[in-house]
């Protein structure tokens, strides 16, 4: 009997989930790629001296540089963040957390996109001392220390914000939160493509922003299952 | 609270009325500070007279004075503050600004406001809290929790020492708490003018009090906008009371801690492992 009443649940469970899929008609969800590129000569990189700082200089068998302008093949720029800026806001944040960790005294990833109210987990995988200090200005800022083998620091941001992260025992240490009230962000990889998915139709408009070139806009229109092609192009100062 | 003349009730109902029609008053806008309630209207002209000067007419810190000086004033745009009794990233109570006027801070450019009355002060306090909206969408932390201290004894200083090399205070503040850490030269602060740790040699005061207890709440809460992090997630409250022991025996004073360590050091020196990069500092 109670084997039974079971089979009923799961298959209707099986049912409205086939239902709700139907529901969000994915046909009918567009999509926004394209590449972000620089022209002129992009900055070179400072390298980073982590003599003070053995136990993370020997995670490094290459040279560590600045990350503030990151390029890839053909021009392509790294860590750009791609998102909707107007368009697509409103919805409520996700559970799951992003992950931040701070690994041979660098912040990987560089620049972390996290939404409002997002869980976020800062984890210290090193053998020494780090302190997170998040220079936020909209949200409150913090600093808190993170010894060797302390629990991962959970936190949440509540305001939209770009906020630069430093660690001021290593002041090399430079990373990014950006708290975003969209669904829908990438962040270049080095091929400097990006690709936002799932978008219903509507006007929105799409922002790139790199840390040192600033931010660019375009207007785009999604009519229906298409996917359009957005290219983003910066002028590098060297400088 | 005090009597009021019957045309003052008047006027408190006149004020409620116009409250319900649709105007609010701006949250922020008073100071508690014990028995004493301060008004950021009465707080205005004082501001502009005492410390417009330099923490400039909107709070922003750009007084006319404040290119001459060094450590910056505070940015009260930002309600962020150095001594607070409230976790980081929170805002200060109304007494921790009320103190931090009272005390001034050693080693700046502000001076003690003890000479102000305290009505006075609680007014400023009022007055300094309508710079940043985070004073309307957002209340003070919860002050943390201090246990009584227990005596100062060579275990507590020895594991206070241990701590020390634990959590890499040396970093910045030097093996010997001369502010000399390989870290030191390079610290900045939120608004990236350079910041020097404190050198506990130097024999002054520290900047948020002088008592055990306010050195327990400069580490565990942080002194927020400067590389001085909180550590109240890594160091337990009893573990907190030794490492403010070893601290007072780095400073040139007669201090209770020192004495005792003092003695134990004569006959027991050779026992210390060193502090710092290679050390562990048992």
């Amino acid at each position: 009997m109670r084997r039974q009443y079971l089979w009923i649940v799961a298959a209707a469970g099986l049912v409205g989930s086939v239902l709700a899929a139907r529901g969000a008609s994915p046909a009918m969800a567009g999509a926004i790629s394209g590449k972000v590129t620089y022209t002129g000569t992009a900055p070179k990189m400072k390298p980073i001296d982590m003599a003070k700082e053995p136990s993370c200089a020997k995670q490094h068998a290459t040279p560590v540089t600045t990350e503030n302008v990151v390029t890839g093949p053909g021009n392509a720029l790294r860590y750009v963040v791609v998102y909707i800026s107007a368009g697509d806001e409103g919805a409520s944040a996700p559970s799951d957390a992003v992950r931040y960790d701070q690994k041979g005294c660098q912040y990987v990833p560089h620049v972390a996109v996290m939404r409002v109210n997002q869980p976020l987990e800062i984890y210290n995988d090193d053998q020494t001392s780090h302190n997170i200090h998040p220079l936020a200005r909209v949200n409150s800022e913090w600093n808190k220390s993170q010894p060797i083998g302390a629990p991962p620091i959970h936190t949440t941001w509540e305001k939209p914000e770009f906020i630069p992260v430093k660690c001021n025992v290593h002041p090399w240490m430079h990373g990014w939160f950006l708290v975003l009230t969209t669904a829908h962000s990438a962040v270049t990889g080095e091929d400097g493509e990006f690709s936002l998915k799932g978008l219903p139709p509507g006007k929105y408009t799409l922002t790139a922003w790199q840390e040192q070139f600033g931010t660019q806009t375009q207007d785009v229109t999604i009519g229906g299952s298409e996917t359009k092609t957005v290219d983003f192009v910066f002028k590098a100062r060297p400088y | 609270m005090r009597p009021q003349p019957g045309w003052l009730s008047l006027v408190s109902a006149c004020g409620a009325v116009l409250l319900l029609g649709g105007v609010t008053p701006a949250p922020g806008q008073e100071a508690h500070i014990g028995n004493v309630t301060g008004h950021a209207a009465a707080g205005k002209p004082l501001y502009t007279r005492y410390c417009a000067g330099c923490h400039g007419d909107d709070g922003d810190a750009r007084g006319e004075n404040a290119q001459w000086i060094d450590p910056k004033p505070r940015d009260f745009t930002l309600a962020v503050f150095k001594c607070r009794s409230t976790p980081t990233g929170t805002l200060p109570t109304d007494q921790d600004l009320f103190d931090a006027m009272t005390r001034g801070f050693v080693t700046t450019n502000m001076p003690p406001w003890l000479p102000l009355t305290p009505h006075n002060r609680a007014d400023m306090v009022a007055y300094i809290k309508t710079f940043s909206p985070k004073w309307k969408t957002g209340k003070p932390g919860t002050p943390i929790t201090i246990p009584p201290e227990p005596a100062a004894t060579v275990a507590s200083i020895l594991h206070g020492r241990e701590l020390f090399q634990k959590m890499e205070c040396w970093k910045c503040h030097g093996p010997a708490g001369h502010g000399d850490g390989p870290s030191a030269k390079t610290l900045t602060d939120n608004k990236d003018d350079p910041i020097r740790p404190y050198d506990f040699s130097s024999g002054s005061r520290f900047m948020c009090g002088v008592t055990n207890r306010d050195l327990y709440k400069i580490f565990m809460t942080g002194l927020d906008g400067t590389p001085m992090p909180s550590f109240a997630d890594d160091i337990k409250p009893a573990d907190a009371w030794d490492l403010v022991h070893f601290l007072r025996t780095l400073q040139p004073l007669d201090t209770p801690e020192a004495v005792i360590w003092k003695a134990w050091l004569a006959s027991h020196a050779g026992e210390l492992k060193p502090i710092g990069p290679e050390g562990n500092g048992q």
